[in-house]
């Protein structure tokens, strides 16, 4: 009978298959960034004359050396510092020209006036654990977030995203000049509606 | 006897080896687009805590690194276990920090030296009053926008 070899796989479009492949990956994979929590630190000067703030106006969260998280001066767990956060930020308490009338908190007048006069005041010891000081960071921008995230879905209900998806777009250098034009105004809109007034004292020496 | 019969030599047919070279190409490809060639060889530990809230930092040339923490085992021995801040290659002192943030800065292209963000790429186990000095470094040179490095998870993984 006829003694055929086993006839061989033709290797030509081998190398169509790697190139193929090859794009794919090129095009599908993205290098590793970085990413991390962003902060503006103040600049240097003396401030001369500092604003008088009402007692109200003012959250005070304290990490002491122990890494125990103080809120207006009442322990606190980590977990609850979000929500309270949120109920200070969003009280509204203030009467005539200072009302809020976006506020949805409880008007609580021993609590804030309105977001913009709001300040959170973050203070640490030079004993507090770093990763401490960063969850109690994350919490608080969390909290601004979540604030943000609510008005931006109620007054551009059309865009369809949250603010932080919104503003990674935003800052996204891939992203289309003219989705970014229009983006611009709206997220300043909802920055000035809840600003971010995150205040750090510096720390206390340990005694 | 039927045509179809397979012959049975005893040996295997060959595998062809054209397309290997195709092969370990693409993945010389693959591998070098993929890794982020590291730049500075951490001298210290670096476990970076965990955030959620985070933005990305996506442009590299516009970012000076600052890496701090305990330093690594074979390092312990000449350097203590004391958190230390490194700059490059090199150990350095708070003191440092403000002349090298003012090179880096220098080395950059003009147009980038207004929107450059310094990056905090400290140990979780650190204790704030390094950073605390590192921050008021920063402050004296004008080197306003930082960025807290972190790794992307719940605070819950920081316990």
């Amino acid at each position: 009978m006829g003694r055929r070899s086993a006839p061989e796989v033709n290797a030509g479009s081998m190398a169509d298959i790697a190139f193929l492949l090859l794009i794919f990956f090129l095009v599908t994979t993205t290098i590793e960034t970085d990413s991390g929590i962003n902060r503006k630190l103040p600049p240097m000067e003396e401030i001369i004359d500092p604003p008088i703030i009402k007692e109200r106006n003012i959250f005070t969260v304290v990490v002491n050396k122990n890494n125990q998280i103080l809120v207006e001066e009442k322990l606190m767990n980590i977990r609850d510092i979000r929500k309270e956060a949120v109920a200070f930020l969003d009280n509204g308490g203030g009467l005539g020209e200072e009302a809020c009338d976006y506020c949805q908190g409880s008007r609580d007048r021993s609590s804030s006036d309105n977001p913009d006069k709001a300040i959170i005041s973050l203070k640490n010891d030079r004993e507090t654990d770093y990763k401490v000081y960063i969850s109690v960071q994350n919490e608080l921008v969390a909290a601004y977030n979540e604030l943000r995230n609510r008005e931006f879905s109620r007054l551009y209900p059309s865009e369809n995203v949250t603010y932080v998806e919104a503003d990674k777009k935003y800052t996204d250098p891939r992203t289309d000049k003219k989705v970014k034009e229009n983006l611009k105004e709206k997220l300043s809109v909802i920055k000035t509606l809840y600003p971010m007034k995150l205040s750090e004292a510096e720390p206390n020496k340990t005694g | 006897m039927s045509k179809f019969r397979k012959k049975n030599s005893g040996e295997t047919p060959k595998i062809s080896t054209a397309s290997l070279p195709d092969i370990v190409f693409m993945l010389l490809f693959f591998f070098m687009v993929a890794t982020v060639l590291r730049d500075n060889t951490l001298m210290i530990q670096n476990t970076l805590p965990a955030a959620d809230q985070i933005q990305k930092l996506d442009k590299k040339d516009r970012v000076i690194y600052i890496y701090a923490g305990k330093p690594s085992a074979r390092y312990q021995d000449k350097y203590g276990n004391q958190p230390r801040i490194q700059l490059n290659d090199k150990f350095a002192t708070v003191s440092d920090v403000g002349a090298y943030v003012l090179a880096e800065r220098a080395s950059k292209r003009e147009e980038l030296q207004n929107v450059l963000t310094t990056a905090l790429k400290v140990d979780g186990e650190t204790k704030m009053g390094l950073i605390s000095d590192i921050k008021q470094e920063l402050r004296k040179v004008n080197a306003l926008k930082i960025n807290y490095t972190t790794r992307i998870g719940d605070y819950t993984q920081n316990q």
